[in-house]
């Protein structure tokens, strides 16, 4: 019993993450229909700023956090303003393949600068700390917290702010937010720019208990797709909800079936999903 | 139809130079770089064939790659088979496979298609790597043996298995210009252009994608057999994404959709990642950028673009010669 509280806590965990990194992903494609193959890049570079900034410039966790937000943030402009605007009447192919080719090239880029090596994140919030029979550092309940305040404060900036109406209104139809003024250029960068402060945020939360390494953001971005379709592509609450059960099947998966094959969980659900249903669950119709 | 045996005359060329290539340098490195090039050339021309002719980008290949490689490796090493009878049935096995994946990842389209197979691929190099029991894992496969004789032709040394990955990378090129010349390779087009048009003339979209996924995983199964028996080293690496992405690199600078894509990128790529050795890791750094750099301004690479400029001299000719009876564009695709 107590394995099973302690491996649903650490699914909270591993499933807040997933949860911002498919929100990003799934900001992107509601608003300009791109899967972002690049979006892992962005969180690993999310991830190697905070730390840069954490030992080289001293800065104090929070404020590494906030830089590499600022910077990922504005990563993903330059990418959209630089690749996707002008991709964006091309054949749905070439966004996919310019996507890997700033995939490959951000990941050339950390190992050249950071160099190939595992290095881990210090935080100030490594206490331990025993709770109903289930042990964990605050490291951890640092990301569920924060990762669900993220969360509401996304949602509140979707649903009550002016701007953020925009963007659900470019995601409903690009035309239309056109013709009743909205500037979709605009739009489109700044949900960009919420895409990479979102993958900062996630990178910068998990990597005090991951490591931060050029690759780190492959499994991440794979299974964040897979949550994006199992909640429907371009859907928020469907990136939410499914980057939890993601979260849980693995950390249960890991101590139930194979620790070995944990990661592959991810990839079977998505195919026994797209099998039955080609257009993912909970898909829109007539799209 | 000048143009026509200019093209004939360029093939000859090209095919001589490749067979009496061994014989310009002389310098073994080459030959190695040479062949191993010839090798990713015939999986590039499975993937040209699926994500080029027909529209559907496989982010899977790198797997079926894998796949044909240690089905090779393991029926040669640990079921002790013989080498030619391992070979057909490597590749029989990675069509087998992809015929399965096939029947389901085909039922998905566009990103969606993208995302399931990079997530087979993946599927597939997990299972690799993690297998250790039948595939030693991260350990890798050692002592695939070099491919036995054929009658009298025996392939123990460098040069012998050169001729042989040539002989069979023309062949593939020859069942790639076949199939692409063919009705069939127009009914490729058709779908690439609109799967729904062409539903409504009456093409059966499933039968033809399946035929092409298939056929485009026995390429890269075939490239996958001919790579274990030439470096006789196999690692859980070949089934990784990033050859998948290499493949995708080849494709894409030679130029997608085109039948010497393949060759002119791949080419040029392999030699100038050799003269940029000491970059080796961080190739990408500039290989990254091209390929963005070539989606957006150069969509149809190096060949395309080629072709394309070609189209708008001989326009430009042709409106000298004759200002009032202006010759259409042809606005058909014309293979470089």
């Amino acid at each position: 019993m107590e394995i099973l509280i302690q491996q649903l806590f650490n699914g909270l965990t591993i499933g807040s993450v997933y949860s911002l990194v498919a929100l990003g992903l799934t900001l992107v494609y509601g608003i300009l229909h791109i899967p972002n193959f690049a979006h892992g890049a962005l969180y690993m570079l999310g991830g190697y700023i905070t730390l840069t900034m954490m030992t080289s410039a001293g800065l104090h966790y929070w404020l590494a956090i906030f830089v590499s937000i600022l910077v990922v943030g504005l990563t993903g402009v330059l990418l959209e303003r630089l690749v996707f605007h002008p991709l964006r009447h091309a054949p749905p192919i070439h966004d996919k393949i310019a996507a890997i080719g700033i995939l490959l090239f951000l990941e050339a880029f950390a190992q050249f600068v950071w160099g190939a090596d595992y290095q881990s994140m210090p935080t100030p919030y490594d206490k331990v700390i025993n709770l109903f029979g289930i042990t964990f550092t605050s490291q951890r309940l640092l990301i569920i917290v924060s990762a669900i305040a993220v969360m509401i404060l996304l949602y509140l900036f979707l649903k009550k702010t002016f701007i953020g109406s925009t963007i659900i209104a470019m995601a409903q139809n690009r035309e239309g937010a056109n013709l009743v003024g909205i500037n979709t250029n605009k739009v489109a960068m700044l949900t960009f720019m919420i895409s990479g402060a979102l993958a900062a945020i996630a990178c910068s939360l998990a990597a005090p208990i991951n490591l931060v390494f050029p690759g780190m953001g492959h499994l991440v971005i794979l299974k964040a797709f897979v949550i994006i379709i199992l909640g429907g592509m371009g859907s928020i609450p469907g990136a939410i909800v499914g980057g939890y059960i993601l979260g849980f099947s693995e950390s249960l998966g890991a101590t139930y079936v194979s620790n070995d094959y944990k990661d592959i969980i991810a990839f079977v659900l998505l195919v026994i999903i797209l099998s039955v249903k080609p257009t993912g669950l909970f898909a829109k119709e007539g799209r | 139809m000048a143009a026509f045996f200019n093209q004939r005359n360029v093939i000859a060329l090209l095919v001589l130079f490749s067979v009496a290539f061994p014989f310009i340098t002389q310098n073994e490195y080459f030959l190695h770089i040479m062949t191993l090039s010839f090798i990713w050339m015939i999986g590039v021309y499975g993937l040209n064939l699926l994500a080029g002719y027909t529209g559907y980008l496989s982010l899977a290949h790198a797997g079926f790659f894998a796949i044909g490689a240690y089905s090779l490796g393991l029926l040669t090493v640990k079921a002790q088979m013989n080498f030619w009878l391992a070979f057909v049935l490597a590749c029989l096995i990675t069509s087998v496979v992809g015929l399965f994946v096939g029947l389901i990842a085909l039922r998905t389209k566009e990103h969606f298609f993208a995302i399931y197979t990079l997530c087979v691929g993946y599927i597939i190099y997990l299972v690799i790597d993690k297998w250790e029991s039948l595939t030693e894992g991260v350990r890798g496969l050692i002592g695939i043996p070099a491919p036995s004789n054929i009658g009298p032709i025996a392939f123990d040394n460098a040069l012998s298995i050169y001729y042989l990955v040539l002989t069979i990378l023309l062949l593939v090129i020859l069942v790639v210009y076949r199939i692409v010349h063919s009705l069939n390779g127009r009914t490729y087009l058709a779908i690439r252009n609109s799967e729904d048009l062409a539903q409504t003339i009456g093409i059966s979209t499933m039968k033809n994608k399946l035929t092409v996924f298939v056929l485009s995983t026995f390429f890269a199964g075939l490239a996958g057999a001919l790579y274990a028996s030439f470096v006789r080293f196999i690692g859980p690496d070949i089934g990784s994404t990033a050859i998948t992405f290499d493949l995708l690199t080849y494709l894409l600078v030679g130029g997608i959709g085109t039948l010497s894509g393949p060759i002119v990128g791949t080419i040029i790529i392999v030699w100038v990642s050799q003269q940029l050795q000491f970059l080796q890791d961080y190739r990408m750094l500039i290989f990254g950028p091209v390929l963005t750099l070539l989606i957006i301004f150069y969509p149809r690479g190096i060949v395309g673009g080629v072709v394309d400029w070609r189209h708008k001299y001989q326009e430009k000719k042709n409106r000298k010669l004759s200002v009032n009876s202006l010759v259409k564009p042809e606005k058909q695709v014309k293979e470089g």
